[in-house]
This record gives C-alpha cells, structure tokens and sequence, in this order.
C-alpha cells in the first residue's frame, strides 16, 4: 500500500526531526535573548530605585514628613511640598476627569467620521508627545498673564491637566471601544436615546478602563518638575494652604487654589542642587516618598483594573 | 396558500380558509442599500398578527438586513439608506419615513439578537431596563412587570431568588430567555428575533422554540432563522429570500410541503444553499 520505501521514509522522519530541533534552537536562542532584555530594564530600575533608597532610607521619619523646609538639613522636611502636590493634583484631577472623559466620549461616540475628526484625533495623539516645557510655556502665556490665575496651586493643576490629557481620552477612547457593538445595539433596540445609552451602559461598562488611564495620567503629573519650574513655583516654603475644607459654612473655600505653592520634585530638585551632602540625602528621602505615592496610584490601577475584569467578560 | 407571488397579497386581505387574519406590518417594495451596494430589492411582503413569520435563505440573501430594517436598526451606521415602506398597523405609519424617530419606532419594536445580550447588570435590572428608558419609577409597577416578563419567557422559576445577581451568571439560554423577557417587559407590539437559537445548544434551542410558538398568543413574530427544520417548527408563514429579493412567500406548509417555486424547492430541499 505504501509507496514509498521503508529506507526513503526513515530518512524523511529524521529530515523531519532536524528541522523541528533546529526550530526549537531557535527558540530557546530568542528566549534567551527575550530574558536578557527584560533582566536589564528591570536590574537598571531597582538599581537606581535602591540607590535612591540606601541615601534616602535614614533621613525618613514621621517628622521628616510635617517639618517645613530649613536651612538645617537635618530639620528639614517635606511637609509643604506633599501637601502642595496633592492639592495640585486635586486641581488637575478635576480639571482633567470632565473634560478628558468628555472629549473622549464625543470623539468616539459622536464625531461623525470625517477629515476634521481625523485632524482632532491626531493632534490629540501628537499632544501626548509634546515637551512637558512646552505645556510650561503655554501655562505662563495662558493662565500667568492671560487669565491671572499667578504662580498658583490653580495654574499649576490646570498646566498639568493639560499634559495628562492626551492619556486619559486615549485611554478612556479605547476603555470605551472595548463595550461591545452587541450590547450597544440591545441598549437602541430598547428604545434608549443615544446619551441613555452613554451613562446607562458604555460608562459604567468602561469605568474601570476609564480610571486606570486617569491614575496613570496623575502618575505621570504628580512626577512632572520642567512645567512646574516655568510657572515659577517656590523652592522655599514655611506655610500651607489654607485648607480647602472648614467647620463652618459653606465649608468649602478655594482660596487655597490662588496660594503660592511648591511640590515635592521641586523641593528635591532644589535640595539635590545644594552643595551640602547631608541636603542631597534629603532630596532622596523626598524622591522614595515620590516614588512611594506614583507606586501606590499604579497599584490601584491595577487593582481596579483586575477587580473590572474579573466582573465584566464580554 | 396566502400567495404565491408576493405581489400578489394585499392588505388586510383574509386568504386562508375560515381564519380572520389581521395585517400587523406590510413591506411595500423595500429598497436597501448599504453605502451603493443593493443590499434588498423591491422586498414587498406581509406580517399577520398573532403569526410568526420566518424568514430562510442563504447566508447573505438579506433576511437579517431586512428584520433590521423593522426597528430601524440601521441608523445607528453610516451610508445607509431606506427606499420604500414599512407600514405599521393598526395606526398604519410607514415606520421608515424620515419624520418618524427610530427611538419611537424601537420602543414598539422589540428585538431578540443572535447571540444572547444582557446588560452586565443584574437580571432585575436587565428586565425592566426598557421600563427605565420609558421613564418608569414606581417600584411596584416595574417588579409587576419584571415578574411578568420573567414568567412569559419561561425564566421566572430559575430566576425569582436570584433577581440580583449578575445576569453573565447564566447558562446561554438562560440569559437568551433572559433577553426575551427584557424585550417582553415593555409589551412591543412585533418582536423581532435574529436566529435566536444560532450560539445555543439542542435544549435551550427547543426552549426557546417553545416559547415562540407560546408568545405569539401576544406578540407578532417575526424570526430570521438559519435552520429551516427550525421555521418548519415554530412559523406560521415562511418568507425565502435571495440575493436581496423575496422569491416567495406563503403559509409554512405550503412553502415546505409544496413550494411553487423552484428555487424554493432546492434550497428547502437541500440541493442549493
């Protein structure tokens, strides 16, 4: 029946296993390299993060936190500048949460399909790779001398707001692509107008896509020193804000959005660039807390994003 | 026989021997097109009240182009455009008209699709969703509904003690029945279904073809099915369609015991499709 030789087909099997074991060299060659890669990026990492810990681990202690800056190195502390940072980003979040996710559901859910849309959707894409300087400059014509906004927490959240918003409607855009068509489609057939179908379902459905891109948006602002410089923060100083929130009514006040500011990149920019030795191991204990904070808001995007996942399957 | 060229049947008119036949909805030379494509030529055909409707053909012969033409389903895609009519009884509104709001048109036109849709929200939600849109508050008024729903599409017994889970719990015909009750819970005057039991098993298959044949007590029906046993079983009257046209139409026996025309006769009969 068969027609080819006993002889001919052992040599084809054996033809046959030489290919497979070169392929398979191949493959261990390219993993080989792969690990290699991926050892390196992550070696660099920790070795900087390490360095940065080693320096900076001594001078970290709970008064280190709610001290203000001084002259001493050794009574210096980061108080204002953390505090500064969270209310910067206070302002960019709730400059950039509105207008990022809007623009990201009038890009992908209203805009009809033509050239000017396309030109939107490129310029938005370009502006994530734009000189986070440049936003700097923008915000000292826009929002210092235009508008008067002043060296402020206010004009500094909105500068970073501005930078950060490329990621969040990239990122909310493609949170809101992954609802599927068929459950757009039973949402119309219900007879929803397209806006119920908006906050019924493509929003609540993409939320946790949404918010991941919004905590890497703050990561990425809470880090930014070049803007924050150009709008003239201060390297020094003795006071806070006064609080957003008060006893009495209208419990609210914003004044504290006009108030000279600084930041903790700032701060350490300014302690790494003194001679002193002693205000250098400073500016790293200040760079772990950084890193500490943009540490914890990629750990929950992560978190958010898996605890999305797990609920929703498409 | 109602009739064997489309053209033929008329309005309201009562073919079948000694039963009262009422026009639900009349297609009157139903023009399609995606973009320049012709996707439905001159579709002209009846839908009988209290009837379920199939319509067979071959894959791409427009069947599921023409139901979603019913709740205007198109609209929501560009390059598109209508040619001719949809007449809905008993106000006799050509529901494809510019002036006529495809919203309105879908709150009176149900839809059942091919794979099995819930909201990832809970099955009462899911149910009384179209009661939401509607603007529906009033508790009691939505359980009333939802548990009625619940019961017509055969679900309420599997579902009643778990109102509040998540609806993707469900087995496929589950959340597929689940779908039906979501589309019944609003009392839609036609329900459209797109091969309903395509992404199903045998058994959820034959429940869902059981509850068809149930609900038209209610609901006009009008059902795109890929498995003609299937519109042998569940439909009064069979519509063949091909490349875009209706070759014919007429009362299920008839179109499968025998067809009048010969086109007909090769697809049912397997030669062709």
């Amino acid at each position: 029946m068969s027609a080819v030789a006993p002889s001919a087909h052992s040599r084809q099997v054996s033809e046959m296993r030489a290919l497979i074991a070169s392929g398979k060299r191949k493959q261990v060659m390219f993993a080989a390299v792969g690990i290699l890669c991926t050892a390196f990026a992550i070696l660099v990492l920790i070795a900087a993060f390490l360095d940065l810990l080693i320096d900076g681990a001594p001078r970290l202690s709970w008064s280190f936190l709610t001290s203000f800056p001084s002259r001493r190195a050794s009574e210096a502390g980061i108080l204002s500048a953390w505090v500064g940072s969270a209310m910067v980003m206070l302002v960019t979040m709730f400059a950039a949460v509105p207008i990022g996710v809007g623009a990201a559901v009038y890009l992908e859910e209203y805009a009809k399909k033509n050239w000017f849309t396309d030109l939107i959707e490129i310029n938005v894409t370009n502006l994530a790779g734009v000189p986070s300087i440049v936003y700097g400059l923008l915000a000292l014509g826009l929002f210092i001398y235009q508008f008067g906004f002043g060296e402020s927490v206010l004009t500094a959240g909105l500068t970073l707001a501005l930078l950060i918003l490329p990621i969040v409607i990239v990122s909310s855009r493609e949170a809101l692509r992954t609802v599927p068509g068929h459950i757009r489609e039973a949402a119309y057939s219900m007879g929803a107008t397209r806006w119920q179908m908006i906050s019924d379902h493509l929003l609540p459905y993409s939320r946790g896509g949404i918010l991941t891109g919004i905590i890497l948006g703050m990561a990425e602002a809470i880090g930014q020193t070049a803007p924050i410089i150009t709008i003239g923060a201060l390297t020094f100083i003795a006071f806070l804000p006064p609080p957003p929130v008060s006893g009495e009514f209208p419990f609210l006040n914003f004044s504290w959005m006009m108030s000279e500011f600084t930041v903790l990149p700032i701060q350490m920019y300014n302690w790494v660039s003194r001679p002193d030795k002693a205000f250098q191991l400073n500016a790293a204990a200040a760079g772990v807390v950084l890193l500490g904070m943009t540490l914890i808001m990629n750990g929950l995007a992560i978190y958010l994003r898996y605890q999305v996942r797990k609920k929703i399957k498409w | 026989m109602v009739s064997i060229d489309p053209s033929v049947s008329s309005r309201g008119e009562a073919p079948a021997a000694g039963e009262k036949l009422r026009l639900k909805a009349e297609s009157r030379s139903l023009d399609f097109y995606y973009g320049t494509f012709k996707a439905l030529k001159g579709i002209k055909m009846p839908i009988y009240q209290n009837k379920v409707t199939a319509l067979i053909g071959p894959s791409g012969c427009g069947k599921s182009t023409f139901l979603r033409c019913f709740n205007r389903m198109h609209d929501l895609y560009p390059n598109m455009r209508y040619d001719g009519e949809i007449r809905l009884m008993p106000d006799d509104v050509n529901i494809l008209a510019k002036n006529v709001d495809p919203i309105e048109v879908r709150m009176r036109i149900g839809m059942v699709f091919q794979k099995p849709n819930p909201f990832p929200k809970s099955i009462y939600e899911n149910v009384v969703y179209g009661l939401r849109v509607r603007g529906v508050t009033n508790k009691a008024i939505l359980d009333e509904k939802a548990e009625r729903a619940l019961r017509e599409a055969a679900l309420w017994n599997e579902a009643k003690d778990r109102l509040n889970d998540i609806a993707l719990a469900m087995s496929g015909g589950q959340q597929q029945r689940l779908c039906i009750a979501r589309a019944l819970a609003t009392d839609p005057e036609l329900l459209l279904f797109d091969e309903p039991t395509s992404a199903l098993d045998p058994i959820a298959t034959a429940s869902i073809e059981e509850l068809m044949t149930q609900l038209k007590e209610r609901v006009t029906i009008l059902v795109v099915t890929h498995n003609m046993q299937q519109a042998a079983r569940v439909s009064d009257y069979t519509a063949y369609m091909y490349l875009g046209e209706l070759i014919e139409f007429g009362e299920t026996d008839q179109i499968f015991v025998k067809p009048a025309r010969k086109e007909t006769e090769d697809y049912i009969t397997g030669r062709f499709g």
